[in-house]
Parts: C-alpha cells; sequence; structure tokens
C-alpha cells in the first residue's frame, strides 16, 4: 500500500465535492479567532486563500518577496480564465470543461480534483464580477468569451490582454480590505526560508525581512504554501525574476513529497533570444494563434538569405514557403495544443530552418489574416472595387482591436513592425504541472502544511489548457482551501497560541543563518547568475522539449557538479544584514540546482511521452500518427511523488495510482 | 471623515479653481471697462465713476475681490510650499520640457509677477481712489478718471512695466484658464478641446488688449 | 555600444546617498534597460563592488515592480513603456545616463534605486475594493448587465499598474492620477456605487496623510504613465469628491 492517501471521498464522480463539504468539521465562528494561518505568497491563489481566511474569521499573515501583493507574477497572464457557464449556449458544461482538462492533461490529472475544478469554476465568474473585475463585455453588457487552443467551445472570460492583472487585482483588493480590518497582516519584501514542524505538523516558518535581512519567527496553526511554479529552474522562462521554488522545496526538504517535476509546459508563442544578456523571455498569448499563420522557408539557401539579411520574409513567394503546422496537422493547423505546436517548432529549428541569427525562431505571419480581415470589411461597408491599399488598411485596423496591445509589446522589444513584417516567435518555459504532492484536501504530506495555485500538481495533469491557470489558482484560493483547511484546523481549537520560543523554532532559525553564513562566506569568483545561467543552459538542452535517457544522464551528472561548484566559488557581494539581491538568488539558485536534478530523475523515470513530457525513445513508429509522442498508460499511469532523502539523486518514488472511472483514455490525434 | 474642503488636497485644489473662475471673470470685466478709456474718455469717466462709488461695488463686490486675490494668493504660496516639501531631494537630471509645458509648472512665478505688479496697479490707482473716498471723503469726481490714467502712462518705464506684467499674466492665464476646468472637475471628450481653445483665446487677447491700452495712452500723449 | 553611466548609491533610508559613475562596454542595443543593468552588476560583482540595487520582477511591463528615473524622466525616454520594456536602441553611442531613483517624501529610498512604495498599499487598503465577502453564492455574473462604455471606461483605469511613475514624474509628487484610476475604477460599475461616497473621502484623506504633493495640472503624469491613463480620471475623482463632500453624511 502506498504511503500517499489522497483521501478522495467515495461516492460518484459528480457528488463527491458536495458530499465531502456537507461532511467536512468547521470551526466556530468564536474559535477561529483563535487561530493563525500562515500563507506564503500572494498571487492568485495566495491572495485569495488570504481574503477568504480572513472574511471567515482567521489571523492571517501574509508573505511576499515583492513590495507589493499586488506584483504577484499571476498579474503576466494574459489570456483569459475558463469558466463552464455556457453563457454562449455552445453546449459547454461542468462535465466538458471537466472532460476537456483530462484529455488536455493527457489522462495525467487526478479526475475527482479535476471535477471540482470546473464545478467551482463559474462561481469564481460571479464572485469575480462581484469585486469589481472589468472583464470584457458584448454591446448588451453582458460577459463576452473568446476560445482557446484545444477546445470546442467558447468558455474563456478575459479583460483585454490583461486577465491576469484584472483578477488578481481582484484578489488584492480583497486582501485590502481584511488588511484595513486587522485580520491579514502583510509581511511584504519578506521571504519564507524555512518550515518549522512541531510534533510532524507544520507550525510556522522563518522568514528573511529583505530590507533589513532580519530572520523572524512566524508560527501558526496552518501553513500555505502558493508560491507559484519552478519555471525559472531553466534561467531563462516567461516567469518573472523573483519567481522561485524556495518555499516548494523547503517544506520537500521537510517531508512534503514533489510531484511529478517533469511536468513543464513549453509555450511556443514567445519573443526569440536576442543575444546572451537575455534575462528572461517574452510570452506573446496564444490567441495570437487564432490568426497568425507559422511557417520557415521551405529551402535551405532563403533560410541562409533571411539570415544574412539579403532576403525579407515578405519576399518569398507562398511556394517558398513551408507552413509547417498545416502540413502536418491538417485538422488543427495553427491551432493544435501548445506542447505540439512547440515540438513541431524545435523540429524545424534543429532541422537548420530556424530564422534568425540564433537560428532559433519561426515565423508567425498575419499577412493572410489582414487581407481575409480587410476584404470582409470592405465588403460590409460595400465598397466597390477596394483598393490594394484600403483592403490592407481595414484588415490591419481589425488586427489592431484585437492584438494591438501584444503587438504594440512587440514593436517595443524587437524594433519591428508585426503589421509589415512577420512576427518572428520561438517556444519559452512557461508552467509547471508538477509541484507539491497534495491530497484532495490539498494538504502536503506535511500534516497542517497546504500548498495550492501553481505551487501543487494537482490539477492539470501532464499539460496545461490555455486559461486555466488562473481558474485553478482562484479556485483553491477562494473555493476550496477555505473549506478544506477547517477539517484540520477543527481539532487545533485547543491548541492555543503557539509559542515562537520553543527548539524547533530556535533550531530552524539557526539551520537558516548557518546556510547563510555559509553562502556569504564562499566568497568564491562566479556571481550567482553565472551558475544560475549554467543550470539553465544543461535543463535546456538535456530536459526541454525533448529527453532521451542519455540526456537527462548527463544533465543528473552536469547538475550535480554545478551545485558542487557553486557551493565552492558563488561570489556574493555585501552583506546579509541589509537588503541584498545578490545573497536572495543565491538562496533561489541554490534550491533550484537541487531541483533540477530531481527535475531530470523524475523524466528519466517516466519513459512514455506524455504532454509537455517528450521522451525520444517512446514514439509512435507507424501510421498516420508517426513520430507522435506515444503514452504508456499501462506502465505510467499513475503520479510519481518523490520522496526528499538528502541528494536529490536519492529521493524515493511513490506512485498514487490515477484511477479513471468516468473517462475512457485515448490517444490525442489533431491530424 | 470629510473635514470640509479646505482641508484636502483636492478640496483645496477646487478652491483654487472656483477662485480663479471669479478673477477670470473680474478680470474680463476689468478689460471692457478699460476699453472703454480708448473709445470714449466721457463714457470711461462715467463708468468708472459709477463703479467708484456705488454701494453694492464698492462695499459688497470690492472686499469680495480682495478676498478672491489674496486668497488665491494665499493659497498658491502655500500650495507650492507643500508641493516642494513633497519632494526634498530634487533630481540631479530633470527634463520636465519632455512632458509638460513650461506655463503649467511655474504658475508659482508667474502668479507672483502678477502680484507684485498688483503692488503697483494698486500704488497707482487703488490706494489714490481709497485716499480721495475714505480719507478725504471726496466721494464725487466724476471727471477725475481719464486724466489720472492718462497721466498715469505718460511714463515710458511705467508703460514697460505694465507690458512686461501683462505677458506674465498671459502665461498665468494660458495654464490657468483650462486648468481650473480640469480641478473644478470638468473634463470631457466633447468640451475640453472647446475649452483649451478658448482659454488660449481668452489668455491672449486680454493681456494684449491691455498692453494696447497702455500703448495707446503713451503713444497718443507723445 | 559604450555608456557611461551615473548611478544613485545608498546603503539604506538613513544614508544620503549620492552619484557614482560607472562605464559599461559592449552593451548591444537589442538589450532590454534592465539588461544592460544586469551587465552592469555582473560587472560590478567582478571588481569586486557591490551590486546596485533595483526594483524589477516581470521584466514585460505588467507588474509595476520597475521603476527608474532615467536622464530626466520617469521610465526613461520611451513613451507607453516601462523600465523593463525600453531598450537601448533608444540611447546613443558613447551617451552618459543618469539613473535615479523615484524622488518622493512619500516614497522614500530603501537602497540605491529602490524605493518604499507601500503608500500606494495603505491607500487602496482605505478604501480601493468592493465590500463582498467570498462565498459559493454572489449572485450570477450575468444578472448584472454593464453597459460595454462603463466596463470599458472602468478597465482603461483598472489597468494602473501602481508603478509610481505618476508621482515620480509629477513636479509637486502628487499621487492624484494612482488614487483618481481606482475611485475612477468603482464609479463606473453598479458593484462600486455602495461605498462610492465614502471610498473617494477615505482614499483623498489617506493619500494627503501620506505626504503627497497637490496636482498643479501640468498633465506630465498622463504622459509619463506606462499605461497612458488619462487626467481625464482626475478630473472624474475631482467631481467624485466634491460631491461625496457634500452629501456625505460624515
Amino acid at each position: 500500500m502506498s504511503v500517499l492517501d489522497s483521501k478522495i471521498p467515495e461516492g460518484p464522480l459528480k457528488d463527491k465535492w458536495t458530499n465531502h463539504k456537507n461532511n467536512i468539521d468547521l470551526v466556530n465562528p468564536a474559535n477561529k479567532r483563535n487561530i493563525d494561518i500562515i500563507v506564503v505568497g500572494t498571487g492568485l491563489a495566495g491572495g485569495s486563500a488570504a481574503a477568504s481566511l480572513a472574511e471567515m474569521g482567521y489571523n492571517v499573515k501574509t508573505f511576499c518577496y515583492q513590495d507589493s501583493p499586488r506584483r504577484a507574477h499571476s498579474i503576466a497572464a494574459q489570456g483569459g480564465i475558463n469558466a463552464a457557464k455556457n453563457y454562449q449556449n455552445d453546449g459547454d458544461s461542468v462535465y466538458r470543461l471537466f472532460y476537456d482538462t483530462v484529455k488536455g492533461g493527457d489522462y495525467r490529472a487526478r479526475e475527482a480534483n479535476v471535477h471540482r475544478l470546473a464545478e467551482v469554476s463559474g462561481n469564481i465568474i460571479d464572485q469575480c464580477v462581484a469585486q469589481g473585475v472589468p472583464f470584457g463585455r458584448d454591446y448588451g453588457g453582458l460577459l463576452d468569451n473568446r476560445s482557446f487552443g484545444g477546445v470546442l467551445v467558447s468558455r474563456t472570460f478575459y479583460a483585454k490582454g490583461q486577465t491576469g492583472q484584472q483578477l488578481l487585482l481582484g484578489a488584492y483588493s480583497a486582501m485590502n480590505r481584511q488588511i484595513a480590518k486587522g485580520k491579514i497582516t502583510p509581511y511584504n519584501r519578506h521571504e519564507m526560508v524555512e518550515l518549522v514542524k512541531v510534533d510532524g505538523k507544520a507550525r510556522g516558518i522563518i522568514a528573511r525581512n529583505l530590507e533589513t535581512g532580519e530572520l523572524e519567527r512566524h508560527s501558526a496553526h496552518a501553513v500555505v504554501i502558493a508560491s507559484g511554479g519552478y519555471g525559472n529552474v531553466f534561467f531563462l522562462s516567461t516567469n518573472a525574476m523573483g519567481s522561485n521554488a524556495t518555499a516548494a522545496w523547503k517544506i520537500h526538504k521537510k517531508g512534503a513529497h514533489f510531484a511529478n517535476p517533469c511536468y513543464t509546459q513549453i509555450h511556443p508563442t514567445c519573443i526569440p533570444r536576442s543575444g546572451e544578456h537575455q534575462s528572461k523571455l517574452t510570452l506573446m498569448s496564444e490567441s495570437l494563434r487564432n490568426d497568425g499563420r507559422i511557417w520557415v522557408p521551405r529551402n535551405m539557401e532563403d533560410v541562409l538569405a533571411i539570415r544574412e539579411g539579403k532576403l525579407k520574409p515578405t519576399d518569398l513567394s507562398e511556394d517558398k514557403r513551408d507552413y509547417y503546422l498545416e502540413r502536418r496537422y491538417p485538422a488543427f493547423g495553427n491551432l493544435v495544443p501548445r506542447d505540439v505546436a512547440s515540438r513541431a517548432a524545435k523540429e524545424r529549428c534543429d532541422a537548420g530552418y530556424g530564422v534568425n541569427q540564433t537560428g532559433e525562431a519561426v515565423y508567425l505571419d498575419f499577412a493572410s489574416a489582414i487581407q481575409r480581415y480587410g476584404k470582409q470589411e470592405a465588403a460590409i461597408a460595400r465598397m466597390e472595387n477596394p483598393s490594394a491599399e484600403e483592403i490592407l488598411k481595414l484588415g490591419e485596423a481589425v488586427i489592431e482591436s484585437k492584438y494591438g496591445n501584444l503587438f504594440q509589446m512587440y514593436e517595443k522589444i524587437v524594433a519591428e513592425n508585426p503589421y509589415k513584417t512577420p512576427m518572428m516567435i520561438y517556444p519559452a518555459v512557461h508552467y509547471t504541472m508538477g509541484g507539491v504532492w497534495v491530497d484532495y484536501n490539498l494538504m502536503t504530506s506535511v500534516e497542517g502544511c497546504y500548498c495550492i495555485g501553481e505551487a501543487n500538481f494537482s490539477d492539470h495533469g501532464a499539460n496545461r489548457l490555455g486559461a486555466s491557470a488562473l481558474m485553478q489558482g482562484l479556485a483553491d484560493g477562494y473555493f476550496v482551501l477555505p473549506y478544506t483547511i477547517g477539517n484540520y484546523l477543527s481539532n487545533e481549537i485547543r491548541t492555543g497560541k503557539i509559542s515562537t520560543e520553543t527548539s524547533e523554532f530556535v533550531e530552524a532559525e539557526k539551520e537558516v543563518s548557518d546556510r547563510i553564513e555559509k553562502l556569504m562566506n564562499i566568497q568564491g569568483t562566479k556571481s550567482v547568475d553565472h551558475f544560475h545561467k549554467l543550470l539553465g543552459k544543461a535543463m535546456w538542452e538535456y530536459v526541454g522539449m525533448a529527453r532521451n535517457e542519455e540526456g537527462l544522464k548527463k544533465a543528473m551528472a552536469e547538475i550535480k557538479q554545478i551545485r558542487t561548484d557553486f557551493w565552492n566559488d558563488v561570489r556574493i557581494p555585501g552583506d546579509k544584514n541589509s537588503l541584498n539581491p545578490e545573497l536572495e538568488k543565491a538562496g533561489r539558485v541554490a534550491d533550484f540546482l537541487e531541483l533540477g536534478e530531481l527535475f531530470a530523475k523524475d523524466a528519466l523515470h517516466r519513459n512514455e511521452s506524455c504532454g509537455g513530457h517528450f521522451r525520444e525513445e517512446s514514439v509512435e513508429e507507424d501510421g498516420l500518427q508517426k513520430g507522435e509522442a506515444k503514452r504508456n498508460d499501462k506502465d505510467f499511469a499513475y503520479v510519481a511523488a518523490w520522496e526528499y532523502k538528502g541528494e536529490p539523486s536519492d529521493a524515493v518514488m511513490h506512485r498514487e495510482d490515477l484511477e479513471f472511472n468516468d473517462i475512457e483514455l485515448k490517444q490525442r490525434s489533431y491530424k | 471623515m470629510s473635514k470640509g474642503l479646505s482641508n484636502s488636497s483636492v478640496g483645496r485644489k477646487v478652491l483654487m479653481a472656483l477662485s480663479g473662475f471669479f478673477l477670470l471673470f473680474f478680470l474680463a470685466q476689468h478689460f471692457v471697462i478699460n476699453m472703454l478709456s480708448v473709445i470714449s474718455a466721457d463714457l470711461f469717466n462715467e463708468v468708472s465713476h459709477f463703479m467708484g462709488t456705488n454701494g453694492m461695488v464698492q462695499f459688497v463686490l470690492q472686499p469680495v475681490l480682495l478676498f478672491g486675490v489674496l486668497f488665491h494668493l494665499g493659497m498658491g504660496i502655500y500650495l507650492d510650499f507643500k508641493n516642494k516639501a513633497a519632494r526634498p531631494i530634487k533630481y540631479a537630471m530633470d527634463k520636465p520640457s519632455e512632458n509638460s509645458n513650461w506655463m503649467s509648472r511655474n504658475m508659482i512665478i508667474t502668479g507672483v509677477m502678477i502680484m507684485l505688479f498688483l503692488g503697483l496697479h494698486f500704488y497707482d490707482f487703488w490706494l489714490p481712489e481709497i485716499k480721495d473716498k475714505f480719507i478725504d471723503g471726496k466721494w464725487d469726481e466724476p471727471t477725475k478718471y481719464f486724466p489720472h490714467l492718462q497721466h498715469k502712462f505718460q511714463d515710458l518705464a511705467r508703460v514697460l512695466i505694465y507690458c512686461v506684467s501683462f505677458v506674465f499674466l498671459s502665461l498665468h492665464l494660458l495654464h490657468g484658464f483650462q486648468s481650473a476646468f480640469q480641478s473644478a472637475g470638468f473634463n470631457h471628450n466633447k468640451y475640453t478641446p472647446t475649452i483649451k481653445k478658448l482659454g488660449n483665446l481668452y489668455a491672449i487677447v486680454i493681456p494684449a488688449g491691455f498692453v494696447f491700452i497702455a500703448l495707446f495712452h503713451y503713444f497718443t500723449q507723445l | 555600444m559604450d555608456l557611461t553611466l551615473k548611478v544613485w548609491r545608498q546603503k539604506n533610508r538613513e544614508d544620503k546617498g549620492a552619484l557614482a559613475t560607472y562605464k559599461v562596454k559592449g552593451i548591444s542595443e537589442h538589450a532590454s534597460f534592465l539588461e544592460m543593468l544586469d551587465v552592469m552588476n555582473e560587472q560590478l560583482i567582478n571588481e569586486g563592488v557591490e551590486p546596485v540595487a533595483f526594483d524589477h520582477d516581470c521584466r514585460e511591463g505588467i507588474c509595476g515592480t520597475c521603476s527608474l528615473y532615467i536622464n530626466g524622466e520617469a521610465h526613461g525616454p520611451d513613451r507607453k513603456v516601462t523600465t523593463c520594456q525600453l531598450h537601448m536602441r533608444m540611447f546613443k553611442d558613447g551617451e552618459t545616463i543618469y539613473i535615479e531613483p523615484w524622488r518622493s517624501a512619500a516614497m522614500p529610498v530603501i537602497k540605491d534605486l529602490i524605493v518604499d512604495r507601500s503608500a500606494f498599499d495603505r491607500i487602496q487598503q482605505s478604501g480601493g475594493f468592493v465590500s463582498v465577502n467570498t462565498s459559493g453564492n454572489t449572485q450570477d455574473a450575468n444578472a448584472l448587465p454593464i453597459p460595454k462604455m462603463n466596463a470599458d471606461k472602468a478597465f482603461d483605469v483598472a489597468a494602473c499598474i501602481g508603478c509610481g511613475a505618476c508621482v515620480a514624474t509629477c513636479k509637486n509628487s502628487s499621487a492624484m492620477l494612482f488614487v483618481a484610476a481606482k475611485v475612477s475604477q468603482y464609479a463606473y460599475l453598479p458593484q462600486g456605487q455602495v461605498e462610492r461616497t465614502e471610498r473617494v473621502l477615505n482614499m483623498v484623506e489617506q493619500m494627503d496623510k501620506e505626504g503627497f504633493g497637490n496636482c498643479t495640472n501640468t498633465g506630465a503624469c498622463e504622459v509619463e504613465c506606462p499605461k497612458s491613463i488619462s487626467i481625464e480620471y482626475i478630473a472624474k475623482m475631482n467631481r467624485e469628491y466634491l460631491s461625496a463632500s457634500i452629501t456625505s453624511e460624515k
């Protein structure tokens, strides 16, 4: 019997959550006042959880490394948030959202969790509208929807290209209301650097005040980790510069299992790297693929001429272009899911057809969409024999109204006008589906320690559908955790205030200060970024879009070596008792250097291709699907939860078998 | 929690706008009467005598005007003092002209220059008038105004000071007119462009008219 | 390109601080301004000098963390961008660039180029929300139709990223554009009506308490605002405030 108890309630799938809620123990309002909860991270999940828990009456402390909760990286989400409202009357339902999510995740997610997510999705929209989130509306004043990749209905709610920002500001405003009431105490510019366990239960954290360098002890009856994903293990990603895995990794080292670390989403439409100085990658919304066509030149001599600047992409006639997605996937064309689109771009660039200096870029072309819309608009305006110029102008206006802010962003970064010349794009690391293992109640394998949002592993399986991350973060924070945490806290009403003077707190603090001391004393020769870049390179090369056994073994060895070098040769200037960004980075990179190795280990053990995880050894050999990813449900339909045992390479795997009672496992085909 | 308009930043700003509106109105009225001196000495005398002896004007409007001027000046200086305190350390490199015009940033300079001018103006016209009426008790001199005016504009130095001061007035109005509307809450795509045009017209025509009047009297007496 | 940088260095809140001069060489014109600073810092670390601390996070112009006064302008010489989206092609080879922190009594410098913007949080806490609890049974989202025009206007102001460029650029360090954005967002939406009167009074009061200056309508803020929020909304806030002060019970 596995050590993992997922605590999935009994009963039919559609009743599990309702029944579970009805049977959950509650905490009486007077007792809630005596219970403290720590929330680490203030993005969509953390912010919404903090606000909801404080509304219920608990005393909440929030921690974020940013200078304000409003800056968490949830803010950067562009496209939208899914909900099974069926406002468009196109046949959407809770079941369909559940089905699409499980299928999109390549059947590696927990059915019960995903169904719950779909059930509460509608409430999220109601809640956010009540808070004053300005969603896009139609002329009748009702909410508008968009369509997103991989699904057949329009269920995505949006606020222009800034949906994440508006939802986060909604959660932030709900937090502010509680801060004003004194129910939330915010600790901004604070980083959680250790979890404190007392008698096996999470009882508090050690946090570093990033401005003064002071170590602080904070106690609570429960600790909630909502610190986001670990995409920055690749150095270059679409994550914020400060996004880190430290909180998640610290609890992992204290006993929380880490699940499916190898499930990473590589987003196909990002602005390509421009050089060695590059610090991060910028995402362009997936919605661009609705109208953009992706191509590279058909002939190698054209590729070389373009790279040398002798030829412009607009000079190439149609027959000299290879619209490779339309060629390979005639059914879905440019709208194949993210993992498929990313791998196809890599395939072309690996074959030498990349169109920029680094050889890592493909074209995303709006010319035919501009023509199409232009003609359509001209017809609507009843223009007779419109000139080519007029059509162009009308078409560009339509494209601008749809993607204006994205086009402007592209132009600011690349200094090329995407209305006139095709955009260049390349895949980049975007989201991590893996994360801390949690049960149905979102509790980790450490009692009293919860994990929500991107930081946990629960809902997306091996691949996440567009507009589902915002949904999951808010579902966890607003509608799931506030209920399930009561089940645990109802046993804590007699605990009383938890002292921070106990030996556990003293030891944890000493552990942290020793670690910082050690880092500061290395006084080596290389900067933190130097090691981070090395790690990123190894990850991208061997654990990126396509993985194989040899590469993964190499990656594990290489990462281990980088880690050893890091601890011998890193140079951290400044001192530990003041604001020291290099020291902050060092702590985070130290954790990434361990996580990266576990990541590769997980990828190595999972000898199948599923979702974002593509093993070169596991592809279809023949038939229509030849060369496509091959999933192995017989041997790998489980969650791999890793237990920390010192070295990442010594981690022990626990299996949580995935049962699919309501869905038939099928191969995803986009041909 | 409202502590009254004069205690909040937004409230003070609205009060600046309201006193500004009042002064704009007064200035237009002053301009019209002065213009009469160019057209007809008798008409000018007649209207001036009315303004100088009418009880409503003298004992109600005049104190209100005086209060308006002093309030606008006092509040302006107070706000400028507060605004400077809001940035104790200045930028080593600052390029404000990249995002705003000179007039909008230097209302305190143009304002104080106008006040200095008002000192001279009061000395020239208002104080003698007060002395005549309230100290010497001479209320009935219906023909003194035009000669008095002519007398003052014989002096080239004074005429030049007046002309320069009107340039400052113009600069002040170029921002002040439309700014008063913004402060009072009037900003709308439909009418704001018109307000801005009107403001520029007002800010140029009225000071230019005053300059014309001063020069007219100087040159006609050469 | 090679550049001379005049960078504000300040150890902590109490330190007086001064400009330091650094030279960087071989910067790509495709690099962003912050990547140029990364290169400078890497160079300083290798020389054994403590790198310059500056705020930055998402590096895609939405989180509002980055905050530099570059060559006399908030977020530098480009328009509608934050510092992280500013690219080196806006500068000339051999140029001297001044890099300073936001300057405002209400936003004191913490270290080097990093300032304390918690005043913005406190203003939001004084009323920048709709008092609705999380529950699974708020009314259906479509039960409350909102005219598209109002929804779009609310969105335009809700786009504020709270970076503080308006304060930094205003000659009076006024925060009116920031406050007006939040006040207007809720004033345009039906959800914000219940607390409309109290909200504007409380938020303005908190803004004044924090020590921001007064608005003198120079319009500099809307020019430098990376999200192009118009001072039309400051006028809107003035209206809201005026009517609230007349009608409020308090």
